[in-house]
């Protein structure tokens, strides 16, 4: 009697500590998910009313003068980030392809693991490593460094993506090419990457996105700008995450109403992209499902 | 004639995306050098007084990096503390719990994911119109109220200060925690699982005593990882600490970060020693950053046998 009242007890302790982790597992959920549902929240109330055509297209004006927009920044953002994409897609493309294709030499080992460190630096020392090689040397601030410190935080991200997505491109179809005589480079290029392309597509996506929301190493390249594009690539050029940072921390809340019409613009962008990346990886795993 | 070009054609093309793996390794060891040889009237005048000294006055030209040092090392612990156990819970939900609901565990494996991706000016505009003065008031307050004896939880509310830094950063860090420790608790072994389930134990209990210490060094990995995003995170901490160099025990007062110094002083600095001492910070960034991730990578690469792991 004695036993069997003690063994209940300790079952009983046993399936309320179970309960007990498992809710608290549940709270864990709600607590990390809860912010993305309150900043997501805030931006579209708070960012929602400020959109319209003439904020999407027109510069900024100065505080008390009314209407005005972010055209600039949205302009200047598409175009470092376009620039940067061109540095970025070669580079880290061509080395997720040495990742992936050489992985047994000391040079991919070598660099895919600087790779992994590149991708989790603090983008802040990138922007003082630009602005040394590059603002101190033209003597200006610049698109063209701005592009170049987003290429640095998008080449591994692009790398990172390329190897893996050409790493699950099945061997009997590398096999099958090269049995037919046909040169490795041919195989590389014409099998294997278009095996994997789409994979590849999503790599350059998350890289663009990133790119995008990047604030701390345009502080000291692309430096801003109040006017749009004049075609000098070696003049200070708006952007959009630039302009969010500098509104959203000033007194005026005309300023702060701006910042939060941008922030609007920033996240539904983000939004999208992240969005198209998940269908895209949705088709790509049906698809080598369908292979294999 | 066809042997040669086939020759020459895999040569090409090793040629070339070797040239781009070079690339990625000569821009790490450039950024190093160059850190190192634009921070050489700093490094020269001062020394290693530069990281312990508590002054930081540009108008006298005295630099110290300690309140930096300081701040950084604060408000990356609020984050642990915090993201941690939540990033860990979300990681034994995904591996754990939502095994075989496919749907379920997607979608809330990508609304965390989704939180990766919100870029950090975002978080620090919310950060600094709404999270701060809701934790100034509901948290900060009753804290001050009723532990206000600790030290720690002795000043006044301020709402940008070290805590709200904190608890921004541990939101930012969680999806990286809670991806990798996932990563890691998948790769256990369903032989361990079973092995424990067969001898008559709780859900919890297999967990606790047969995934959990398997996966104890990688898991280890996933919080030094989410510690080095703590540490380089830039932008939102920058909006919501208060900006003041100061080192105190009370984390409801404004402080300052490595990587917020840097932000908000870089182009105002007017004199070359000046910049010299802001790039010396970015080159203490930069350390931290290397040691961390060679040893977040060590561990989870130890764990994992080599696998490599989108973060």
């Amino acid at each position: 009697m004695d036993t069997k009242s003690s063994l209940s007890n300790n079952y009983r302790r046993r399936h309320a500590s179970d309960r007990l982790m498992t809710g608290l597992i549940y709270v864990a959920l709600i607590l990390a998910i809860t912010p993305l549902v309150l900043i997501i929240g805030d931006v579209v109330v708070l960012g929602g009313s400020q959109i319209n055509l003439d904020f999407l297209t027109k510069l900024p004006v100065p505080v008390g003068v009314s209407g005005g927009g972010i055209g600039n920044a949205i302009e200047g953002s598409a175009i470092i980030v376009g620039m940067a994409t061109l540095i970025a897609v070669p580079v880290g493309v061509g080395a997720g392809i040495y990742f992936s294709e050489w992985p047994e030499s000391r040079l991919s080992y070598l660099s895919s693991f600087m790779n992994d460190v590149l991708a989790e630096f603090p983008s802040i020392t990138l922007g003082i490593f630009v602005y040394i090689i590059i603002v101190l040397t033209t003597r200006t601030f610049s698109a063209v460094s701005g592009a170049f410190a987003l290429a640095i935080i998008m080449i591994p991200i692009v790398a990172r993506t390329t190897e893996e997505s050409l790493k699950i491109v099945p061997v009997s179809l590398r096999e099958a090419s090269l049995a037919l005589g046909i040169p490795r480079w041919k195989t590389v290029i014409r099998i294997v990457i278009s095996t994997g392309r789409s994979g590849l597509a999503t790599g350059i996506l998350l890289a663009v996105a990133r790119a995008t929301g990047e604030t701390a190493p345009l502080l000291f390249t692309a430096f801003g700008s109040s006017y749009y594009f004049g075609g000098n690539l070696f003049s200070p050029i708006a952007a959009l995450p630039l302009l969010i940072y500098t509104d959203g921390i000033s007194a005026y809340p005309q300023l702060q109403a701006v910042a939060w019409g941008a922030a609007m613009v920033l996240v539904g962008f983000m939004l999208i992209l992240n969005l198209t990346v998940k269908l895209l990886i949705g088709r790509r795993f049906a698809g080598v499902r369908a292979e294999i | 004639m066809s042997a040669r070009s086939r020759l020459n054609g895999d040569l090409i093309l090793k040629g070339l995306v070797a040239t781009a793996a070079l690339a990625v390794v000569i821009l790490l060891l450039a950024l190093g050098v160059e850190l190192v040889m634009h921070s050489d009237l700093s490094l020269s005048k001062f020394g290693l007084s530069f990281l312990v000294g508590t002054t930081w006055d540009p108008v006298h030209e005295i630099f110290g990096a300690a309140p930096f040092i300081f701040g950084t090392i604060v408000t990356s612990l609020i984050a642990l503390l915090i993201g941690l156990p939540i990033g860990l819970g979300v990681a034994i939900f995904l591996s754990e719990k939502a095994k075989g609901k496919r749907v379920y565990g997607y979608t809330i494996g990508t609304l965390v994911e989704l939180l990766a991706a919100v870029p950090s000016v975002i978080y620090g505009l919310w950060g600094l119109f709404f999270l701060s003065p809701l934790l100034k008031t509901y948290v900060e307050g009753p804290l001050h109220n009723y532990l206000g004896f600790i030290p720690v939880f002795s000043g006044a509310p301020f709402g940008l200060d070290f805590f709200t830094a904190g608890v921004i950063l541990a939101i930012m860090i969680i999806p990286t925690v809670s991806a990798v420790s996932r990563d890691i608790l998948n790769a256990v072994p369903n032989s361990q699982r079973e092995a424990m389930y067969s001898l008559g134990a709780t859900h919890w209990e297999v967990i606790r005593k047969a995934v959990l210490p398997y996966a104890r060094s990688g898991i280890f990995g996933a919080t030094i990882l989410g510690l080095g995003r703590a540490v380089g995170e830039t932008m939102a901490v920058t909006m919501v600490i208060g900006n003041e160099p100061r080192i105190t025990a009370n984390i409801f007062s404004g402080g300052y970060t490595l990587a917020a110094v840097i932000a908000n002083e870089f182009t105002e600095a007017s004199y070359p020693l000046y910049v010299s001492a802001l790039v010396e910070i970015g080159l203490i960034l930069f350390g931290l950053a290397l040691v961390i991730n060679f040893g977040a990578r060590l561990l989870i690469w130890r764990m994992t046998k080599g696998t490599r792991f989108r973060v």
